[in-house]
Order: structure tokens, then sequence, then C-alpha cells
């Protein structure tokens, strides 16, 4: 009884503690959002992309406004629905007419966009909030295998951290996540919508899952590819060592007797296929709904064909050649015409080239799956923004206790951080392109160390720490 | 017998026809037109700043071809070919070299209102055709142009390069391109094929004083072409083509030297004469010209100068004409002209005409005007000066700011205004930037007075079609509603610069780009000039174009703005080096999902039988790879060796960062 009361004690020790730093992380937003002009960090190139600025969905809102297409100019590139959701809240209420000269007084004291920043700082709550209840609910589930191959001593042990809250921390208290919040970038937001799909999918509820995708990839197009993923954390629950353990595990426990191998093998992870099919309908109806919405909104100037041209092709066809973190750009801004085609398909099969190898490779595994899907297109993505690099990063804190052993991580984050903020004076004065780039060419070379040391370092790290800590289950659970 | 009669009476009444259609073109001159006519004419006016405004204009008119058939004595052929088959309504073209001082040279009459030009070339057309078509056919215009003016006209070819204004250049314009390159240098090249179009080319008559030397070392020139059209006109009206040329130059007399007089008479102006400014004279006029005249114009400001200091020295007793005292002219004007202003009654503008029909080579005709007296005056403004300019540093954004100040002139005649509490003051504001110049329209921000503006207050009406990469510029139209009383106005808008291709950049790039001038006009304001005797105007074509009924409009500098650049020499570099650093990602990526943990325990296990020295080895390789030979259950808690590793890494990486840092911040 009394460790019972312990535990409680403990949880909510837990949760007070954790929700402090939720409430701090909050306010050292707010305090940061009220900084005059946001800092300057809605015109860096690293934290607004043509797909996620602010300014150009106000733009677009003007235009749309003014009785004209939002994708009227090459300005704004997003979804006609982030604009009549955010839009209204981008336009400044010192427009209104005289009689409220004593309210445009009090506003224009105000920083621009307040309420915008204000309904950003929800999305990041709400989506650390979604970690923590994925990490949670995977952790139990961890916890559970565990129990089923009969290893408490390490169950206990993952009791002790909660990778949720890890998870929800690190996500909350990311320089990135802080910088694309206060830099007023729309990135929260589809953040938001590809973690409320995860969750869906980890807490069984296809609707949910299916809402998230659906506007994950109605707002960026990458997230597309989570489908597989989320179809595995439906079919198969989270993430779970090997079927072969479980496999191995029963027939050493029966492997004196040699009728238990038959038995050994009904066992295994069943695939269960009614939630999938739940999951791909609820995709079909929100996808239909949302088209219906967006057809709507953009009906008068030219249909839902232009919004695709002008969202998906512009995502697709790297129109714009400003700066961002990586050196897509200035590959495109150098390429010959001729080839621009080929290396656009080359670069952009890059990612769907590793989808089925890694599907197949950690299809016991949807939730980090997940993870591997969303870093690669953050890297390789036509418009990469922190933002992105935050989402990632956060849910790194999920696989925190498998890759207890692994500080090689750590790098990632840190090369990551030194790889985005040199760039800075480069840009701020009358500095050429070829400068910038050279800056961005040298961290060009240390991304190719970066991605060296985060794939062949890290991932490989990654891969090779699941799969080895599923062999020293394998052992543990042998002997 | 009376065969005869009725001979002699057919006779009469052919001379009674002939008779009334010559009267027809007497007095419909301007309307109805059955000859082929040419005319040419030069105004010269006393600036300022001790400058010379010379303006030529050639007229020449062809008639409807349905009277003339496709053949012309006078009109050059290439453009009433021109005309017909681009189905052109009105055009100008103009080439521009330096930039017209308003408040110098004055702001407000028609010469800096219709042939002030932005620096560069300037084409803007109206065509007589379905909507679907206008832009093939600019197309076809801007080549044609191209090769008749040896310049790069064609580069407004591009859909990038031309936008099809609504309202704000000209009012109520259907089938309107315009298109600007500010950038275009122009020389001699261009003026040799632009006198080619005259009858007389440079050989004879005004056009001769045009020695190359002197027109170029001015401070202005620009050449000029407008075309206006009613060929195609399916109404009973039509004139024809009437073909307008101007050159108008800004010239400093030669025998004024700068560092002789300056120190004593500071006030005191340059005398010229046609010689000193060209160094030519006329030598009578072109055979094939109509009319042939010179204008001499003293601007009111200075007529009004003048007269003051007459008063002054009235008390003397004499009391004869200005000129008489103040300055003197070489030769005595044949008329004078006055302008009338039915606002005011006051001192206005003088016009002299000299008709050089007597002149010839034995005695060549040249105007000089020499002062007497030190005279300063102020050309007449436009209500408002526009001025342009870009704020912010650094290559990745700024703002575009067009301001207009109250000129000193209509400060003086505010008192008109005051009456009148609720008069508005309209300006019109056209702008086209390029596509790399990328306008956030919601930024607009209207001053007024210094104050900050809601701009539905200001702005009347806007119209704007924003830019497309690669397709199409950045069209900004707008009326402006001022209080008549407004000190100063400004608009302020904010850009991101765009990065183009590298295939996109002009030879120099490292100058900057041009943004083109904006047209700033005042509809309300007429710009026109009425003169005494209104009969005989209506002959010279130049003195009736000062009497139509024209806005006034001015433009703004040219704007140039500093775009990064990529690095030009070396693409091969940026090339190898990305797809180096994908071909890293890949292969990594691909060697992780190939190995198998399963194999590498094969591998120690295979290890273990061979010898030890193999044995060493494979631990020695195994350290290499950073990984434990032997995977202990307690390698899930951190051990010391691996935080030591970390601290070591993380050392190496700060150590790189700092190094980097110093080495290039």
């Amino acid at each position: 009884m009394e460790t019972k009361v312990e535990e409680k004690r403990n949880k909510i020790y837990k949760m007070s503690s954790f929700l402090v730093w939720v409430i701090a992380s909050v306010i050292f937003r707010l305090i940061l959002i009220y900084f005059p002009k946001n800092l300057n960090l809605s015109s860096r190139p690293e934290v607004s992309t043509p797909l996620t600025s602010i300014r150009r969905l106000a733009e677009g809102y003007w235009l749309k406004q003014s009785s004209m297409s939002p994708y009227a100019g090459s300005m704004y590139h997003g979804s006609p629905l982030l604009l009549s959701v955010l839009g209204p809240l981008t336009v400044k209420r010192a427009k209104s007419t005289q009689a409220f000269r004593g309210a445009i007084f009090r506003i224009e004291g105000q920083p621009d966009h307040l309420l915008c920043s204000l309904l950003f700082v929800l999305a990041d709550v709400m989506s650390a909030m979604l970690l923590r209840a994925t990490g949670q609910n995977l952790q139990a589930a961890y916890t559970q295998r565990l129990k089923s191959l009969e290893l408490h001593e390490l169950s206990k042990k993952s009791e002790i951290i909660s990778s949720g809250d890890i998870a929800a921390l690190v996500y909350l208290w990311n320089p990135f996540t802080i910088v694309a919040c206060v830099g007023l970038s729309t990135s929260p937001i589809e953040n938001l919508a590809i973690i409320s799909s995860l969750y869906g999918a980890c807490k069984r509820l296809p609707p949910l899952a299916a809402f998230g995708w659906v506007m994950a990839t109605h707002l960026s197009l990458y997230p597309a590819i989570l489908i597989i993923p989320l179809i595995f954390l439906l079919g198969y629950g989270p993430d779970a060592p090997p079927s072969k353990l479980f496999l191995q595990s029963r027939c050493s426990k029966g492997g004196d007797n040699p009728l238990s191998s038959t038995s050994c093998q009904q066992e295994e992870l069943t695939f269960s296929g009614k939630p999938v099919i739940h999951f791909l309908l609820w995709i079909s109806v929100w996808s239909v709904y949302v088209l219906i919405l967006c057809g709507i909104s953009v009906q008068q100037n030219g249909g839902l064909l232009e919004m695709f041209k002008s969202t998906y092709g512009f995502v697709l066809t790297v129109e714009d050649l400003s700066p961002n973190m990586v050196v897509l750009w200035y590959f495109f801004a150098e390429v010959f015409e001729f080839f621009r085609n080929f290396f656009l398909i080359v670069f952009h099969v890059n990612i769907l080239f590793m989808v089925l190898p890694l599907a197949i490779r950690l299809n016991h595994r949807p939730c980090f799956l997940a993870f591997v899907y969303i870093a690669i297109s953050s890297m390789l993505k036509s418009y990469p923004s922190v933002g992105d690099s935050a989402l990632y990063l956060g849910l790194l804190g999920w696989f925190v206790f498998e890759l207890a052993g692994k500080y090689a991580i750590l790098l990632l984050p840190l090369l990551r951080i030194c790889r985005s903020f040199p760039s800075q004076p480069c840009y701020a004065q009358s500095m050429d392109m070829e400068g910038y780039w050279q800056c961005k060419l040298l961290l060009c070379n240390w991304y190719g160390f970066c991605l060296l040391s985060d794939y062949s370092g890290g991932r490989e790290c990654k891969c090779d720490t699941q799969a080895r800590q599923d062999r020293t289950l394998r052992k543990l659970s042998v002997t | 017998m009376a065969q005869t009669l009725k001979l002699n009476l057919l006779l009469n009444l052919l001379l009674l026809l002939l008779f009334q259609l010559s009267y027809a073109t007497l007095v419909f001159g301007s309307v109805f037109v059955q000859e082929e006519e040419f005319s040419e004419e030069l105004l010269l006016k006393p600036l300022p700043d001790r400058k010379v405004l010379s303006h030529f204009h050639f007229e020449s008119r062809a008639p409807p071809s349905n009277t003339h058939g496709r053949h012309h004595h006078l009109f050059p052929k290439a453009i009433s070919q021109l005309v017909t088959k681009l189905r052109i309504k009105e055009m100008e073209l103009s080439f521009t070299q330096g930039r017209w001082r308003y408040e110098q040279w004055g702001g407000f009459d028609p010469i800096s209102s219709n042939n002030a030009k932005p620096p560069g070339v300037e084409l803007w057309a109206v065509f007589d055709v379905p909507q679907s078509l206008v832009d093939a056919y600019w197309k076809n215009l801007t080549h044609t142009l191209s090769g008749l003016f040896c310049a790069s006209v064609n580069f407004l070819e591009s859909s990038s390069a031309y936008s099809a204004p609504e309202w704000a250049f000209r009012p109520a314009s259907g089938n309107l391109r315009y298109g600007a390159l500010p950038r275009e240098a122009v020389c001699t090249e261009n003026l040799t094929p632009w006198l080619k179009l005259l009858p007389c080319r440079d050989k004879s008559g005004l056009s001769a004083l045009m020695d190359r030397p002197s027109v170029y070392r001015g401070f202005y020139h620009s050449q000029r072409l407008h075309l206006i059209s009613t060929e195609s006109d399916s109404d009973g009206v039509d004139s024809g083509i009437v073909l307008e040329q101007t050159l108008t130059v800004v010239l400093q007399p030669s025998g004024w030297k700068m560092g002789k007089s300056y120190a004593g008479k500071t006030n005191m102006q340059s005398n010229w004469s046609i010689s000193s400014i060209f160094g030519r004279k006329v030598s009578g006029k072109c055979i094939l010209a109509k009319s042939s005249n010179v204008y001499l114009q003293l601007d009111k400001g200075l007529v009004c100068e003048l007269k003051d200091l007459q008063k002054e020295n009235a008390e003397y007793g004499a009391n004869n004409l200005a000129s008489e005292h103040s300055f003197e002219l070489s030769v005595n004007p044949d008329k004078v002209y006055e302008e009338m202003d039915n606002l005011h009654g006051k001192s206005t503008s003088v016009m002299y005409e000299y008709s050089i029909d007597k002149y010839s080579d034995s005695q060549p005709f040249d105007l000089g005007l020499t002062w007497k007296i030190p005279v300063v005056w102020l050309n007449q403004q436009a209500p408002l000066h526009a001025s342009r300019f870009l704020m912010g540093s650094g290559n990745e954004r700024g703002a575009i700011a067009i301001s207009l100040r109250s000129t000193d002139l209509s400060e003086g005649s505010g008192s008109t205004n005051a009456i009148n509490e609720g008069c508005e003051l309209q300006v019109d504001i056209f702008q086209v930037v390029p596509w790399y110049i990328k306008v956030y329209f919601h930024t607009l921000q209207v001053y007024v007075n210094q104050q900050r503006r809601a701009v539905a207050d200001v702005v009347k009406k806007i119209h704007v079609s924003p830019s497309k990469d690669k397709l199409s510029p950045g069209v900004m139209e707008m009326i402006l509603k001022l209080p008549c009383g407004v000190q100063s106005a400004a608009l302020t808008i904010e850009f991101d610069k765009g990065f183009l291709h590298i295939d996109e950049y002009p030879p120099d790039a490292n100058q900057g780009f041009d943004i083109p001038s904006a047209v700033v006009s005042f509809p309300n304001s007429d710009a026109s000039m009425h003169f005494s005797q209104d009969d005989s105007l209506k002959k010279s074509p130049l003195l009736s174009k000062y009497q139509e009924r024209s806005r006034v409009l001015s433009y703004t500098e040219v704007l140039l703005v500093p775009l990064t650049t990529p690095d030009f020499s070396m693409p091969y570099n940026v090339l190898t080096i990305t797809c180096t650093v994908f071909a890293l990602y890949f292969g990594s990526l691909l060697n992780v999902l190939r190995k198998r943990a399963g194999e590498e325990e094969r591998l120690l296990k295979a290890s273990k039988k061979t010898g030890r020295l193999s044995q060493l080895l494979s631990k020695l390789i195994a350290k290499l790879r950073r990984r434990p030979q032997e995977p202990l259950p307690s390698s899930l808690a951190p051990s010391s060796f691996v935080s030591h590793r970390v601290i070591f890494k993380i050392l190496v990486v700060a150590c790189i960062a700092v190094a980097w840092q110093y080495y290039f911040g």
C-alpha cells in the first residue's frame, strides 16, 4: 500500500515539476515575443522559408481581402485554410477608422502579430502535451513488452526516466522550437499536425491520426510518407522488440519439448487490419473535407488547380532561390538550366528512395521509423527551416531510453546549432551571396560530416543501438 | 462658242472646288489633312541655372492611306509600315540620358510634362487589336523598333519586362503596354536612325544644328518619337498618321566660363547664342518643311521678375519694353505671343517667334541673348515634387519610399487653396518593379505631414498586380487624395530581394539592378499654356501642342538596387560538392540498412577461432569503430569510458567552432 502511495506522490511530483517547466517555457516565449519586432527573427532565412513566412501569409491575406487570388503573385505558397485562420490575426487593428483613435493608440504600443504568436505558443504547448502522452504510451507499451519477456529489471530501469516528459521538454526548450515560435513561422502548426497524427496512431484513434496526416500533408506535402509508419503503428501497435525475440523466448522456454515449437510460431505479432481500414477510410473522408474547404475558399480565383500549382508545385520545382539552411538553393542557382529537371528528380527521389528499405528494416518500430522519415525529409526538403529540425529533435526524446548509451547523438543537435548560427554576420550586412554561400559551403562540408556522423555515427548508432539492444534483450531473455 | 463656255464653267467649278479644298485644309488643318506635311521648329528657353533648353520639334503628317495609297513622299515609309502592320493607335518611344531636374528646370510646363523622360528607354504603345493579341503585337513592335533604332528595345519583349497599366499612367487606356529599360545607354547610333526619319535628315534646316559633340555634351538629352494614328479606326474621323519627333537638350552655353565669373557676378545669367550652344548657325530652312520656326520662351517666373525690375527702373523714367533694359536679343522677333492666364491676369510667359524662311546660307540665322542685369528666377513647379529612394540595408530586404514634397511656388499660391478648405489634391502614382524585387503590398504605409495615416484615408483607389517569378513585374497604380495645404507626403513599401539563377544576371551584375522610374502625375493640374493670338497658332504644331490639355507629369529617379551575386566563375565546384554530400549521405544510409547484427556476431565468432594476432586485430578494428568488442549487459548504463569520449568529441567540435568563428568572424 505504502509503495503505491509513494508512487502516486512521485507521479504528482513529476507532473508538477513538468508543468513548472512547461509554464516556464511559455513565459520565456512570451518575454521573447514582447521584444519589439520579434528580435528580427521572422526575417531570418533559417526561420521563415517561403512556405512558412508569416509576412508572405499576410501578403496573401491582403491580396485575398482586395479580391484577388492569394496566389496572384509568387508570394504566398501556403494553404488557403491557414490563410483564413491566421490571416485575420496578421492585420493590425490600427487600420480601423479614425473613430477608434483611442484604441489605435492603445494597440500601437503592442508588438505586431501578438495574437498570432499566442496561437503559435498554444500550438507548441499542445504539441508538447501530445508528445508527452505519446511518449508515455510508448513507454507503457515498452515496459509491457519487457514484462512479457520477463525482464523486470529492465522495465524498472526504464520507469525512472519518463521519455514522454523528456521529449516534451526537449521540444519545448529546444532553441529551434522557440525561435520558430517567436519568429512567427507557421511550422509549429505543421508540427502539431504531425505530432497529433502520431499520437492518434499510438492511441489507436484512426480519426485523429487520419486528420493529423491529412492536415500535415496538406500543409507541407512531405509528411505524406508518414502514412507507412502510421499504418504500422495502427496495425502492430507501438514500438516493440522484433517478433523474433518473442519467438526465441517462447521457444527457449519450451526448448525442452519439441512440441511447443509449433506454438511459438503462432504467437507472432499480428497485424490487425481493422484500425488500418478505419484509418484509410477516415483519410479519404478528411481529405475530401479539406479539399472541399479549400475549393470553397479558392473558388473565385483559379480553383484547386491553381492552389496545387502554387503550393505543391512550388515545393517540387524549387523556384525560390533564396538562401535557406541547406545547400539546394545555391545548387539550383548555379546548375545549368538543362540539368535542372534531372537534379530536381534526383533530390526528391532521394527522400522517396529510402522509404521502402527503412520500412522493411524498421517495421517493428513504427515510431522510430516515423522519426527517421521526419529527420530525412527535414534535411532534404526543398525549403527546410529550423522548425522541422525542432520536430525531429523533439521526437528524439522518445527514444532517450533506448539510445541511452549513445551519447554521440548529442553531437547532432550541437552540430545543427553550430551550423545555423554562424551565418548571421554573413547575411546581415551587404555581403554578397558568394560570401554567404561560402559560409554555407564550409557548413556544407561540415554538413557532410554532420550527415556522416548523423547517419554513420548517429543514425547508424541509432539503428545499431536498436539492433544491439534487441540483441541484449534476446540474450537476457534466453539466459 | 457654247463648248468653250461650258469648258470655262467647268474650269471655274474645278477651281472653286480646289479653292474650297485648300480652304478646308487651312481651317481644319489639324484634323483634316489632305497632303503629307512636315514642319520643323526649335524652342529655346533660358533656364535659371545658366543653362539653355533647346527643344527640337519635328512633325510629319501622313493622310489616311485610303486617299493616297501606300506611297509617301515625305512621311517615313518605315513608320507608316509599322503603323499599318502592327495596328498601332498611339506609341511613344524615348531615349534619354541624364535626369530632368524638376526643381530647377520646371515641372509644370508642357515641356517638362511631355518631354522630360526617365533615363534609358521608355516605350509605351496602344494597339487597336483584341486583348488576346496585344502581347504578340507588342513583341513584334519591340523587335521592329530595336532594329529600327539600333537599340536593345527587344529586351522589352519578355513578359517580365513590360506591364499593362490600367489607369494611372494614362487615363482610360485600353490595350496599353508599358516598358522601360533604365540601363540602356543612349548615344549617337540611336540618333542617326532617328534623324533618318526626317525628310532633310540633318543636312539642312533646323536639324543641321545637331552637332553630335555639342548635343551629347549636354546635361540632359532626350530624343522622343510619338506616333498617333487613326489609320485603323472605323469612324469617319481619320487624320492618318501624325509622327512627332522631338529632341530635348539642356546645354551649357560654351561662352560662359565657370571659374572666371563665379566670384564676382553670381547672379549673372550666361549670354548665349545659337552658335555658342551648338557651334553652328541655322542656314535656312529645310525646303520640304511647310513651316520652319524658332521660338524663344521666357518663363513666367522670369517675366515676373523682369517686370518687377522694370517697376524699379520706372522711377528713372524709362518705361519701355522690359527686354531693352534687362536683356538684348540679337534678332528682332517676328511675332510676340503672351500667354493668357485666366486665373490671375498677372505676368505670364512670353514667346518670341522667328520665322527662318528668309534666312539662307549667305545670311545665317543666329539668335543670341545678352543679359544686361543679373536676374534670378524660379521656374514654375508642379504642385508636389516627387522623389524616390531606398531604405534599409543589407542584401536581403529593403523598402521603397516615394516622397512628395510641396514646392515653394505652390506654397505661395496657397492663398487660393485656403479659400476652399475642403479642396483635395489628386496624385496618381504608377510604379513598376521587376519581379526580383518582391514587394509586400500589405506593408504599404502612408505618411502625411510626417504623421502616419491609415491607408484607406489617403489612397482613394489602388490597383495592384503582384509580380510572378520570372513571368511578370509587379505593378502598382494608386490615386492619392491629399489635402491642398499638404507640406509633405510619403509612401513606403517593403520588399524582399529575390535571388536569380546564374544565367539571369546581366553582364555587370555587381553594379546592381535598376528599378524603373515611377510616374507621378497630377490629373487636376493642367500643364497647357494658352497664347493670345489664337488663329495663327493653329499653324504651328509646337504651339498647338502647348495648348493641348495635358496633365502635369513627372518621373522619379531610377533606383539602383544591389542584389547578391553568385559565383559566376565556378559553378562546377558547387555542383560537385553538393553532389558529393548527397553521395555520402546516400552511401552511409545504405550502409546502415545493409548491415545486420547477426553478421557482426558471426564475424566475432570467426575471429575467436583464429589466432591471437587476428583477435587483436579485430579488437583494434572494433576499437576504431568505437564499439566495445563484446556487448555487455552493463553497456546500457553510460560507462565512464563513453562519457570521456563524449567530452572529447564535444571539446573538438567546440574548438573547431571557435576557430572558425575567429577566422571568419
